[in-house]
């Protein structure tokens, strides 16, 4: 495969970003937006062709540009790197990046930085195809702070908004501490390998070279690495952002804070699955992490009414189960829901949107309901991603959901049931959004009613190939064939060995229980939300429990008395008590010297008689120093 | 042919410079009219040229003399600017009493 | 003979430098300076520098004084309208007096200088023809840079004393 095409692949997302940003004033809205999407569909079709060929020749392709910099043995080159992984990655990073770009060119329609909007999304395209084709963690780097930047700009695109700047610096501040991880992860690597090429890095650990020695430093490297992997991930204690970035604009949500970016961190360790299957202590660590953040931000999602804060904390939660496959080293089977929940998660988030199109910027689900007689199609893509979270068969989320349960009831118990019960708690709350939303009387205002509408065709489209792909994306991965798995073989190193994928009794049963889980929270959802018809209280008026999950665990608040308040404190004192010592020093020099000064300025008092003595006495002076004195 | 320095000595002619620069430092700070301060000027600068031709004769080296020259071309060049500065000023405020000239502080 | 000369100058250089400072009218103290450097070009002839004489005598009392004299008759200085300084005025400028010549003699003695016994070589170090050639030969930079200040100091002087035409 020619290496200018897929140099071309990666470059023209930045192209479109430039042409945006520089004349998108100039090119007005239609032209801005075919422009946008135009790119993302191109270096689609290109991404379709590479991985058709790797599928084909199951060979990587490197592309060497130059050497970045060497210090002394150390050399990092600016190469990229295209494999089964990162073919799969820019195949839905591209692929659901169009459709989103499609949605947008409606959905922004009436915004005044139209432009500017797909500007950014071109940038986040760009930069995410360099993420996930860098040859080494540096290169890596680039993309994971370029999407960051995005991110930022882009959950803060409604500046004029105070509440959706603060979400944006909250966003950009919480990816900082993980950015730390990643750096101080890197550069342990450096110093324990020699090398950051993912390469060469895993040849050296396959060798088993260098690795055994540094067990405990490697530990830390791995470690930190994850922690990286939490910020952008949106992992405990990381995660509070990913609620609050909501704020940007829906596409924006459903592109970068669902399908593609806050998957960054599952791909890094994926990528770097060599060692963190030397590191199995670490693992332990993340799959706990994983379940209790999966755990933690159901039951959250239980009781928001934000249909847009529903899904974040949905996304949480999934990704939270992804990081317990990863923790079990079955990272194949993360791969797998990544994709399944990117298209899933995708299409409830533009669904989300299109309902918020519909009532002008209404997001509270309390004022929502009974849509489903006037957006037919966004209720049956809707339906249809709603049934593939929660985990029915035959949809995609069923499948790749089953995995990780098994997978996790095979290692590990207590996960499996912390699990599961996220599992059920999901299939609650994305019903009660489901029949919030859609079922019963509409309760919104009158006017509001009168304006209800199905959206144009520019956003059902996606909404119809996603939910297309959510029903049948579980078709990659079914359960005793994998195709996903023969196709990322080359990349993991244990795979196959340690997951046997064979059909037994347990299995079935597991099935069975996922499915009857799912169905107890379809259940309890239905039973409330519709027999009762019940409409979720106020914030201030619920108690115990609930008023805890409403709250969010009070995370927030603990950030703000552990970290945010201390710092304040600190500063308090700095500016306080340090400043004002310091400024005392510092003052009181000065003002002795201006007093000084100010005495001596008398002595200047233009009498030249009083000048030519001072200089006479001044060179007999002189003239006694240099030659009497001695 | 005889020389003076051979009957008087240098020593002699040191403590004339000497007393004539000196005569000069009260010149400047005993008067106030700006003209006669050029004038205690020249004194101290003839002082030096004194000195100067003193010592040239001494070393017998024509040095010291050529840089007498010199001194009298910066001399006359120093009076000529003084003295268009001295009437500019006396245009302006009609005197040259340096008492008056009391713009030059702090 | 040579000694009663040079003590006569040296009386007369300096008791005409007093008296140049000391005389109320400022005419006076120019005619007086006169005398002084007159006296100053006789030093100079005494130590056989006839030719540094002849331009001493050319330059300040033909040109500079000339010079002052014109100026001091074109400001009308000749009436002794001079205020007398006060008497601190005076004790401090005559204790400026006496501490430089003080601390430049005690200079003089404290470094205390071996003065060998002049030595006449017979060597011709003075005459118009040596100086010449120094001038032109050694010097010869310096004495074009004279040549541009005195110059300078033409156009300057021009340009200073110009009546201003803004103020005027």
């Amino acid at each position: 495969m020619d290496t200018n095409i897929l140099l071309f692949a990666l470059i023209i997302p930045l192209i479109g970003f430039l042409i945006n940003f520089l004349f998108g004033k100039k090119l007005g809205k239609s032209l801005s937006g075919i422009i946008g999407t135009t790119t993302i569909v191109i270096s689609f079709i290109i991404s379709v062709c590479l991985f058709l060929h790797i599928k084909e020749t199951g060979e990587a392709i490197r592309i060497h540009l130059f050497e970045w910099f060497s210090l002394k043995n150390f050399k990092i080159d600016f190469a990229f790197y295209f494999d089964q992984l990162t073919a799969l990655w820019l195949l839905f990073v591209t692929g659901i990046g169009s459709l989103i770009h499609l949605y947008s060119t409606s959905y922004m329609k009436e915004d005044e930085n139209f432009h500017k909007f797909f500007a950014y999304l071109n940038l986040f395209i760009f930069f995410m195809m360099v993420l996930v084709s860098g040859s080494n963690l540096l290169m890596m780097f680039i993309g994971w702070e370029g999407v960051g930047l995005c991110s930022y700009l882009l959950i803060g695109f409604w500046h004029q908004n105070r509440e959706y700047n603060n979400a944006s610096k909250k966003a950009f501040i919480m990816n900082r501490v993980g950015d730390l991880g990643f750096l101080v992860g890197t550069f342990i690597i450096i110093y324990i390998f020699g090398t950051i090429d993912f390469v060469e890095l895993r040849e050296q650990t396959v060798m088993g070279i260098t690795a055994s020695s540094f067990a405990v430093l490697l530990s830390f490297a791995t470690l930190a690495l994850f922690i990286g992997a939490t910020g952008k991930s949106a992992q405990l204690p990381l995660y509070t952002w990913l609620p609050d970035a909501m704020a940007g604009p829906t596409p924006v949500s459903a592109l970068i804070h669902a399908a593609t970016m806050v998957t960054a961190g599952i791909f890094m360790i994926t990528r770097l699955n060599f060692l963190f299957d030397l590191t199995p202590d670490v693992q332990n660590i993340i799959a706990i992490i994983g379940g209790i953040t999966a755990f933690m931000a159901a039951s959250i999602g239980l009781m928001q009414n934000d249909i847009k804060k529903v899904l974040a904390y949905s996304t949480v939660s999934q990704l939270g189960l992804m990081f317990m496959a990863i923790g079990f080293a079955a990272y194949e089977i993360a791969v797998f829901h990544v994709i399944t929940h990117a298209f899933f998660k995708a299409c409830l988030f533009l669904g989300s949107g299109s309902v918020i199109h519909a009532i002008h910027g209404e997001q509270d689900m309390r004022h929502m309901g009974g849509l489903k007689k006037y957006m037919k199609i966004t209720y049956a893509t809707f339906l249809v991603s709603t049934l593939a979270i929660s985990g029915i068969p035959p949809l995609s989320g069923f499948f790749s959901k089953d995995e990780i349960l098994m997978t996790a009831f095979h290692n590990n118990i207590p996960l499996y049931i912390i699990g599961s019960l996220a599992s059920i708690m999901t299939a609650f709350y994305m019903f009660r959004l489901l029949y919030l939303t859609f079922f019963n009387k509409f309760r919104g205002t009158k006017e509001q009613e009168a304006h209800l509408h199905e959206s144009p065709a520019s956003m059902t489209i996606p909404l119809i190939v996603l939910a297309i792909l959510a029903a049948v994306g579980g078709l990659i991965s079914l359960p005793g064939h994998s195709w996903l798995n023969e196709y990322l073989a080359p990349v993991i190193v244990n795979n196959a060995a340690s997951h046997p994928h064979h059909l037994g009794t347990t299995e079935y049963i597991l099935m069975g229980i996922a499915v009857i889980g799912a169905l107890i929270g379809i259940g309890l959802a239905y039973n409330k939300y519709i027999k009762n018809q019940e409409i979720p209280v106020n914030d201030n008026q619920v108690r115990g429990i609930q008023k805890v999950l409403a709250n969010k665990y009070y995370l927030d608040e603990i950030y703000m008395a552990i970290i945010v308040q201390p710092l304040n404190m600190l500063g308090g004192f700095f500016k306080n008590v340090i400043e004002l010592l310091i400024s005392g020093i510092v003052l009181f020099f000065a003002k002795f010297a201006s007093e000084v000064s100010y005495q001596g300025k008398k002595l200047q008092n233009g009498n030249i008689g009083l000048y030519l003595f001072a200089f006479v006495f001044g060179v007999c002076t002189m003239i006694y120093y240099l030659f009497i004195a001695r | 042919m005889e020389n003076v320095l051979q009957i008087i000595g240098i020593e002699n002619y040191i403590y004339l410079a000497i007393l004539l620069f000196s005569v000069g430092v009260f010149g400047i700070l005993y008067r106030r009219n700006a003209i006669v301060m050029f004038m205690s000027i020249e004194i101290m600068l003839n002082a030096a040229n004194l000195l100067l031709v003193a010592f040239s004769n001494y070393h017998q080296d024509p040095q010291g003399q050529v840089f007498v020259f010199f001194t009298m071309a910066v001399a006359a060049a120093e009076v000529a600017i003084g003295l268009a500065i001295l009437v500019s000023i006396y245009r302006h405020i009609g005197s040259i009493d340096i008492d008056k000239l009391k713009n030059l502080k702090g | 003979m040579i000694e009663i000369l040079f003590y006569l100058l040296s009386a007369i250089t300096l008791g005409s430098a007093f008296i140049t400072i000391l005389s109320k009218n400022p005419i006076h103290s120019a005619i007086w300076l006169v005398v002084c450097f007159f006296s100053i070009a006789g030093h100079y002839a005494l130590l056989n520098s006839q030719f540094l004489a002849m331009v001493h005598i050319i330059v300040y009392s033909g040109a500079i004084m000339i010079l002052m004299l014109f100026t001091i008759m074109l400001m009308n200085l000749n009436i002794s309208n001079e205020i007398s300084k006060p008497l601190v005025t005076k004790i401090v400028a005559t204790i400026a007096f006496c501490l430089v010549g003080l601390v430049l003699v005690s200079a003089l003695t404290q470094t205390a200088p071996a003065f060998d016994a002049y030595v006449n070589s017979g060597q011709d170090y003075q005459s118009i023809q040596v100086l010449g050639k120094v001038l032109m030969n050694e010097f010869v930079v310096p004495f074009e840079m004279t040549a541009v200040l005195l110059l300078m100091a033409m156009i300057g002087a021009v340009l200073i004393s110009k009546k201003d035409k803004k103020i005027a």
